[in-house]
């Protein structure tokens, strides 16, 4: 399963694509994708608001969803996601 | 202090009004980020995990009590309320939003600070001994020769895109507080042999993936001609220096590969060409800056030895931090004063808005005003009245500033790492807050003695991992965060790299190895002998074995 973080252009913040095409500070509002080719459509269409000046460097990321919030494999986009652990 | 004359606040205001266009044009999406980010990266602002970080120059971490409250103002209008003193002597913070940077800015630049060229591959900070002009110990005053070296390389056309980014750095005490030996240029100020000041040259210093020890280029060079001489440096690297590798492309490499005489060459030649020309200093141009930095008002004291000797009598706490933290000033009477950000799990360095203004209005009051930032992170009040002493201590310690641990095992050096910062492989916070937590007892640390820890979350090393007695880096191992040890690093006039002790531990191990590293000096160490100095004569193998010997691991978990 995986989701596309970028970080927000006007102030950097880290955000997730959500369902509806817009973008949220939080991982819980993000959509998480589970087929190759709608991965493939989604990171195009992150890309034009790159382009649009909306976001940043959208990638895809490894998520694992136990319950109702998913969380990013990776330490690193674990802690873009939820914040400076100290 | 240094103040601004008309063409550098002209500059400096000049620079934000570009910048704010600039910012405008990215925002309306005439500029691509590829396109923005040179331009934002020469102003000092990265893209780091969580959002826009902000580097702030603080000229050879010299800082006014005015320029301190601005700090404070700018965390809490524009950041999160605190901001995170640097290996560089200067302040990040950590939460800027790109579209309120020319405000902030504009901001800074009416108490003449800056964040040009605190990124890019161009000369930074000139970084310096942050006693500088009042250590007991120091021959010379480095600040003047900072200051134009400063003026020389901001927006200096020609240096502006170099291979890479370049650092310089200057000391006037014999006793190396600034790290001048890890320096892309580090300038030694001392005596020749007839008995003129002037510098002694290193080049090729640096940390990163591939450390060097700096060579000596030159001896000894007249004040004079140090602006040509760096110039002659920089000319041949940005000729020679490496543009096809990002990884190969500071002057370390080059200087190693061709060879430090090979180098020196070069740069004799072109000083040669060029060492009469306009950057030759007059006389008087070395006065005027000089007048910059004349002593504050100090009055005329004689060494509180008396009152100072009952007051340690009468209070243990305040005899320990005396002897922490205080160091001899050069005029009688008068004391300089480390102020530690280093209290028990809290990152190193970092301070928040309350406490920049506290400092500030403690510097006014016991040190005319100004405040130092040192490049272990720490502040100091370089012109303390010796009588003031106990008085001044209460008042940082009310403030969390009047730990006991200066140079000790917990005054770590610690780069924001992975909670931060978009390179870092490991989080390095932790790390630091996990062992100052372990080494609590202010005893135990008087007992270690000096004992400099440095943390690096990656091989970048801002963390001078490289350079602590004992080093720490963070590595990542399939997705797992792993701390690679060094031993027996320094910055200091005998700089080293420090060795590897072993493979990788994980965070919860490294306290319990500190504590074995400890534990085996102390049982090694000769009457008096520093970590350091009980390392190079023993080497590395009794630590291996502490570290990694079963038993020994046991008996200290």
């Amino acid at each position: 399963m995986r989701m596309i973080i970028a970080n927000r252009l006007h102030d950097g913040l880290v955000v997730f694509l959500t369902a509806d095409g817009g973008w949220s500070v939080s991982i819980a509002d993000g959509t998480v994708i589970t087929d190759s080719a709608e991965e493939e459509r989604l990171l195009a269409e992150a890309k034009r608001d790159e382009d649009r000046c909306k976001i940043i460097d959208p990638n895809l990321i490894d998520v694992t969803v136990d319950g109702e919030a998913p969380r990013p494999v990776a330490i690193r986009e674990a802690i873009r996601a939820f914040g400076p652990t100290v | 202090m240094y103040r601004y004359d008309e063409f550098d606040q002209k500059l400096v205001d000049q620079r934000v009004n570009q910048f704010e266009r600039q910012v405008a044009r990215r925002l309306a999406g005439d500029l691509n980020e590829d396109q923005f980010k040179p331009l934002r990266l020469m102003n000092g602002l990265y893209l780091q995990l969580h959002a826009y970080m902000l580097r702030v120059n603080v000229p050879y971490g010299t800082l006014s009590s005015e320029q301190m409250r601005c700090f404070a103002h700018i965390a809490r209008t524009y950041d999160r309320g605190y901001g995170h003193f640097t290996t560089r002597q200067n302040i990040q913070y950590n939460w800027v939003k790109l579209e309120d940077t020319p405000a902030l800015l504009r901001e800074l630049a009416a108490v003449e600070v800056t964040a040009i060229q605190s990124s890019g591959n161009c000369v930074r900070n000139i970084t310096s001994d942050q006693y500088a002009g009042c250590a007991a110990d120091e021959l010379a005053d480095p600040r003047m020769y900072c200051e134009m070296l400063r003026q020389y390389s901001v927006l200096h056309p020609e240096f502006s895109y170099l291979p890479r980014k370049f650092k310089i750095a200057v000391t006037g005490s014999p006793n190396d507080r600034a790290a001048v030996a890890v320096h892309d240029i580090g300038l030694r100020m001392h005596r020749n042999d007839a008995g003129q000041m002037g510098f002694e040259v290193l080049v090729g210093g640096g940390l990163g993936r591939l450390p060097h020890i700096a060579h000596t280029i030159r001896d000894w060079i007249e004040p004079e001609h140090i602006l040509s001489y760096v110039e002659a440096i920089l000319r041949v690297y940005n000729m020679h220096g490496r543009r096809d590798n990002i990884h190969k492309a500071r002057i370390k490499i080059i200087v190693n590969q061709m060879g430090i005489d090979k180098y020196r060459q070069l740069v004799d030649e072109e000083w040669e060409r060029i060492r009469d020309g306009a950057l030759r200093i007059p006389q008087a141009e070395i006065d005027r800056v000089e007048q910059y930095f004349a002593p504050p008002a100090h009055e005329t004291l004689t060494d509180a030895v008396d009152l100072l000797g009952s007051q340690r009598q009468q209070d243990t706490a305040f005899d320990r931090w005396y002897k922490s933290t205080v160091v001899a000033h050069k005029v009688p009477g008068y004391a300089i004063v480390n102020l530690t950000l280093k209290a028990a799990g809290r990152p190193p360095g970092d301070i928040d808005a309350d406490t920049m203004d506290r400092v500030a209005d403690l510097s006014d009051r016991y040190s005319f005003g100004e405040i130092r930032v040192s490049h272990r992170q720490n502040l100091a009040f370089v012109d303390v009245r010796q009588q003031d002493l106990h008085e001044l201590w209460q008042q940082l310690d009310a403030l969390e500033l009047a730990t006991p641990n200066l140079d000790a095992l917990t005054d770590m050096i610690c780069c924001p790492g992975l909670d931060y910062c978009a390179l870092a492989n490991a989080r390095s916070i932790p790390v630091a807050a996990d062992i100052s937590k372990r080494f609590v007892n202010v005893d135990e640390l008087v007992d270690i003695g000096e004992l400099k820890i440095n943390i690096s979350g990656c091989m970048n090393a801002c963390g001078h991992h490289h350079v602590g007695h004992i080093g720490i880096l963070g590595v990542d191992k399939r997705g797992e965060e792993f701390f690679q040890l060094t031993l027996g690093g320094s910055s200091d006039q005998n700089a080293s790299l420090g060795d590897r002790l072993g493979r990788g531990l994980p965070q919860e191990e490294v306290p319990n190895a500190i504590a074995a590293i400890v534990e085996q000096y102390k049982s090694l160490r000769n009457d008096g002998e520093r970590f350091l100095d009980t390392y190079r004569r023993v080497g590395v193998e009794p630590f291996k074995e502490a570290v990694y010997g079963e038993d020994k691991r046991k008996a200290v978990a």
